[in-house]
């Protein structure tokens, strides 16, 4: 049965009318138009559908609808402020930590919850905590140095 | 810079719109694959041009669009491309928008995949840019009044030596004619490089952080519909009964029956599928009992003549001349594309015009395979590649998909995407097919190569040339990475650089063995047997680099070594690993790559990393478990690919050779990951593996094998 589901999208408010069980992921990219968060696995494992939650990662592809009711969700097109990139999509571009970029969104989010917890990473940190998004092109090396350059810069 | 060169904003209007408002350059195709002969009229290159190879277009505005059929995958050949037309051009990279991979507007192209964006195409678009900054010399010459040899071109414009210039743009303007100039210029040469050589960043960058970058899953159309088709639980399997009655109810679904498909359709893909699951199926499936342990017992049983290739002296000589005789088999099983992005296809019937929107790494040949295989036939079929999730050869070779969406799309007279679910992508994926090589080799009394004697099944000669200076050499190759139908149980194809990796291991670890047996320093060993001035310095440099002393194997240190050519390019790769209770764990990889001339170093060594960090995975844990044609990998907690625990320290670093032209970057620094790895594996243990992946228990169980 649909109902009508409403929850803070990229800072703004959204409502969808959906079956409750509906995947936020399809949600997002059917009902909503946003394409930049992705299908890779549909069993929670590759982290290339990871969104924020209330500042939490979620693999959205496991995720259903009606728990981000009254939430705040973030997705890739909601990570920069404006046409100001988040200084990890800045870091990502810089270090070449892009190649087919089908796992970026995910990676991304996932380095920005990371960052969030603890803005003073260790490299053992950051491959722990990057471990569950995976990258088919070999990007690893500069993703982890793109998300070391952030931390270092916030340590200051 | 355009952010997303995303070719869906082009018609066909504004093609004819280019011709009659811009300056538009065509240059023929010498020395490119042609589009093959007799092709359908309506399909290929624009009308009237189908002699033409490459366009270049510099627009009123001054910009310059590049057309290539060649996609972008990840591998940033878009940003080489542009780097290399701004080159000859003389204008600044930023002012170059590239429209890539759309069979209406860009020239034939057989498919991106061998490493030939820069080294084929790059070179031949080169030369038109070079013509085309010719007669804009030329034009600028008649506009001043001044003598071309007077005049250069520089940021765009035409300048004179008075300072008196005039831009291109001025120059396209009202041009509605091609010209051929007067004389031949020549390309720049590296002395005078000014782009080529920079690293210039992605163009693709902004959009892929910011999720803007469209690929083909994530277009949407009025009506779009979403399909789930039913497959079989295996190859070979076929449709006996199928009840879609309980599918049918499921609010907002339409099932399609047609010959050989069975789809239903929704507005959104989770109805799609959820009707799917609701169809009752049973199919009759072959019994075919060959699995991943029997499967090179079958696999040599069914062996095809072998083609004698790259024959030199005599094998009887050199085993006459050999002091010992070394024979070994070298297994690799399948291997998975597994690209983060599915298979996907979005199609769109307009009138008798299909358009689709593919993942693909081959959107000429996908046209063709389209156009012959729709019914009815086509008016006309234009395909148009998105941004690609990676291909790695997956998507090189027309999948069920392409053609599955546009007969939905006949039927339903509607836009219909099918992309597959991860499954269905193991499931369908065209496997790097199981290889064996056997090797029989032998030393003469000096510690110099002999013989060498090499068969190969089913991998092709991919980088089994061999550079060592063997007097006494015959390759036999048994068949390449596509066989004959009924040989796999399932689809086999190209795996990026296709037959490459296990030839590399396999001779790279022969190689070693025979080091080990005079008990001579491996690296020793190699620069001994080869004159060949190229590969051995790459492996100095690889050497120099890692800090490498001279040690015979197995010191356990557990370094090892590797080398090859590929796509022209020459590497060596030097390994550090550690092993625990049979565990390997790469600690750090150097690489040295000889290219010939580098259009982008970071872009080339990103390239090269991400060669190396996949190739931990053939190494290591990649390998597909199947029972007949049953697939019993179906998603990423089965198939391991390298992730982040895996990382070792990389090094990769491109040797200059500016006297060569640019050669591949995409694949060859894959090719001897598995065997410096092997090797890396001896020295540390004294144990040699022969089958990748080097898996634990493959590891554990190599103690009953003699090593040497």
């Amino acid at each position: 049965m649909k109902e009508t589901i409403r929850f803070t999208l990229n800072g703004k408010t959204a409502a969808v009318d959906v079956e409750g069980d509906r995947k936020l992921l399809w949600v997002l990219r059917t009902e909503i138009g946003l394409t930049g968060t992705k299908y890779g696995c549909g069993t929670g494992i590759c982290g290339a559908c990871t969104v924020l939650v209330d500042g939490a990662t979620v693999r959205s592809c496991m995720a259903d609808i009606k728990g981000v009711a009254g939430k705040r969700v973030t997705t890739i097109e909601g990570l920069a402020d404006g046409k100001n990139l988040h200084p990890l999509q800045q870091a990502f571009i810089e270090h070449g930590a892009v190649q087919c970029g089908f796992c970026t969104p995910g990676m991304l989010l996932n380095a920005a919850a990371l960052l969030e917890r603890n803005p003073k990473l260790t490299r053992e940190e950051i491959l722990r905590g990057m471990e569950n998004n995976l990258c088919r092109c070999g990007a690893h090396k500069r993703i982890v140095e793109a998300i070391e350059s952030v931390s270092r810069e916030r340590r200051g | 810079m355009k952010e997303n060169p995303y070719t869906a904003r082009y018609s066909r209007r504004d093609f004819a719109k280019f011709i009659g408002g811009g300056l538009v350059f065509c240059f023929s195709s010498r020395g490119l694959a042609q589009a093959p002969k007799g092709k359908m009229p309506g399909f290929g290159p624009p009308a009237g041009a189908s002699d033409w190879n490459a366009y270049l277009r510099i627009g009123a505005d001054g910009r310059v669009t590049v057309f290539s059929g060649k996609i972008e995958m990840g591998q940033a050949n878009t940003t080489a491309l542009a780097q290399m037309a701004a080159e000859e051009l003389a204008v600044p990279v930023d002012s170059i928008d590239m429209v890539m991979g759309d069979t209406d507007l860009c020239p034939w192209d057989m498919g991106t995949f061998g490493s030939m964006s820069v080294s084929v195409y790059g070179a031949a678009l080169r030369s038109a840019a070079a013509e085309a900054r010719e007669i804009l010399l030329e034009l600028g010459s008649e506009r001043l009044s001044v003598p071309v040899s007077e005049l250069k071109a520089e940021n765009g414009a035409v300048v004179a030596g008075s300072g008196k210039r005039v831009a291109y743009a001025d120059l396209a303007r009202g041009e509605k004619i091609t010209r051929k100039p007067a004389r031949k210029p020549a390309v720049t040469t590296p002395a005078e490089f000014k782009v080529i050589g920079q690293s210039v960043e992605r163009l693709d960058g902004r959009a892929k952080v910011t999720g803007a970058a469209k690929y083909a899953g994530d277009l949407r159309f009025p009506g779009l519909l979403y399909a789930a088709l039913v497959r079989p639980p295996a190859h070979g399997a076929t449709l006996r009964t199928v009840d879609t009655s309980e599918a049918e109810k499921v609010p907002g679904v339409r099932v399609v029956r047609e010959e050989g498909l069975v789809a239903l359709l929704a507005e959104d893909p989770e109805t799609a599928r959820l009707a799917r699951s609701k169809v009752k199926a049973e199919y009759e499936i072959p019994d075919t009992k060959v699995d991943q342990k029997s499967i090179f017992e079958h696999l040599l049983a069914k062996a095809p003549q072998p083609q004698s290739q790259e024959k030199r002296g005599d094998l009887a000589e050199g085993e006459k001349a050999a002091v010992r005789i070394f024979e070994h088999a070298y297994y690799n099983g399948y291997g998975a594309h597994a690209p983060m992005e599915p298979h996907t296809a979005v199609a769109r019937m307009e009138g008798d015009k299909l358009t689709l929107w593919l993942s693909t790494q081959a959107p000429f040949m996908a046209q063709t395979q389209i156009a012959s295989q729709l019914k009815p036939a086509p008016g006309k079929v234009r395909i148009i590649t998105p941004q690609v999730g990676g291909g790695f050869g997956g998507k090189s070779i027309t999948s069920n998909e392409a053609l599955e969406a546009a007969r939905l799309a006949v039927v339903t007279g509607k836009p219909v995407m099918v992309a597959f679910d991860r499954r269905e992508e193991f499931f369908y994926d065209a496997f790097r097919p199981a290889a064996i090589v056997k090797i029989r080799s032998g030393i003469d009394s000096a510690g110099k190569i002999c013989l060498w004697d090499y068969q190969v099944y089913y991998a092709g000669n991919r980088s089994a040339e061999q550079f060592y200076d063997v007097p006494h050499n015959l390759m036999r190759v048994y068949g390449s990475w596509m066989a004959a139908p009924g040989v796999h149980p399932f689809n086999t194809g190209t795996w990026r650089a296709p037959g490459a990796n296990i030839n590399v291991f396999a001779r790279e670890s022969q190689i070693d063995i025979m080091a080990a047996h005079l008990e001579e320093d491996p690296l020793e060993f190699r620069l001994r047997n080869t004159s060949d001035a190229r590969m051995r310095r790459v492996l100095e440099e690889a050497a120099r680099r890692f800090g490498y002393s001279p040690a015979p194997a197995p010191s356990r240190r557990g370094i090892g070594m590797a080398c090859g050519i590929d796509a022209g390019s020459y590497v060596a790769e030097i390994a550090e690993i550690s092993v625990d209770g049979g565990r390997i764990t790469v600690r750090r990889i150097t690489a040295a790559q000889d290219m010939g001339v580098c259009v982008n170093p970071k872009g080339s060594v990103m390239q090269m990393e991400g060669c190396i960090t996949m190739g931990l995975g053939y190494a290591l844990t990649e390998e597909i478990e199947f029972q007949g044609g049953k697939i019993l990998t179906t998603n990423f907690h089965q198939y391991r690919i390298p992730r982040f625990s895996m990382l070792p320290a990389i090094d990769a670093f491109v040797v200059k050779n500016d006297a060569l032209a640019p050669q591949g970057g995409g694949e060859p620094a894959i090719v001897p990951v598995g065997g410096a790895i092997a090797n890396a594996l001896f020295d540390s243990t004294g144990l040699r593996v022969f089958e990748m992946p080097l898996t634990v228990e493959r590891v554990t169980g190599a103690g009953q094998t003699k090593a040497h």
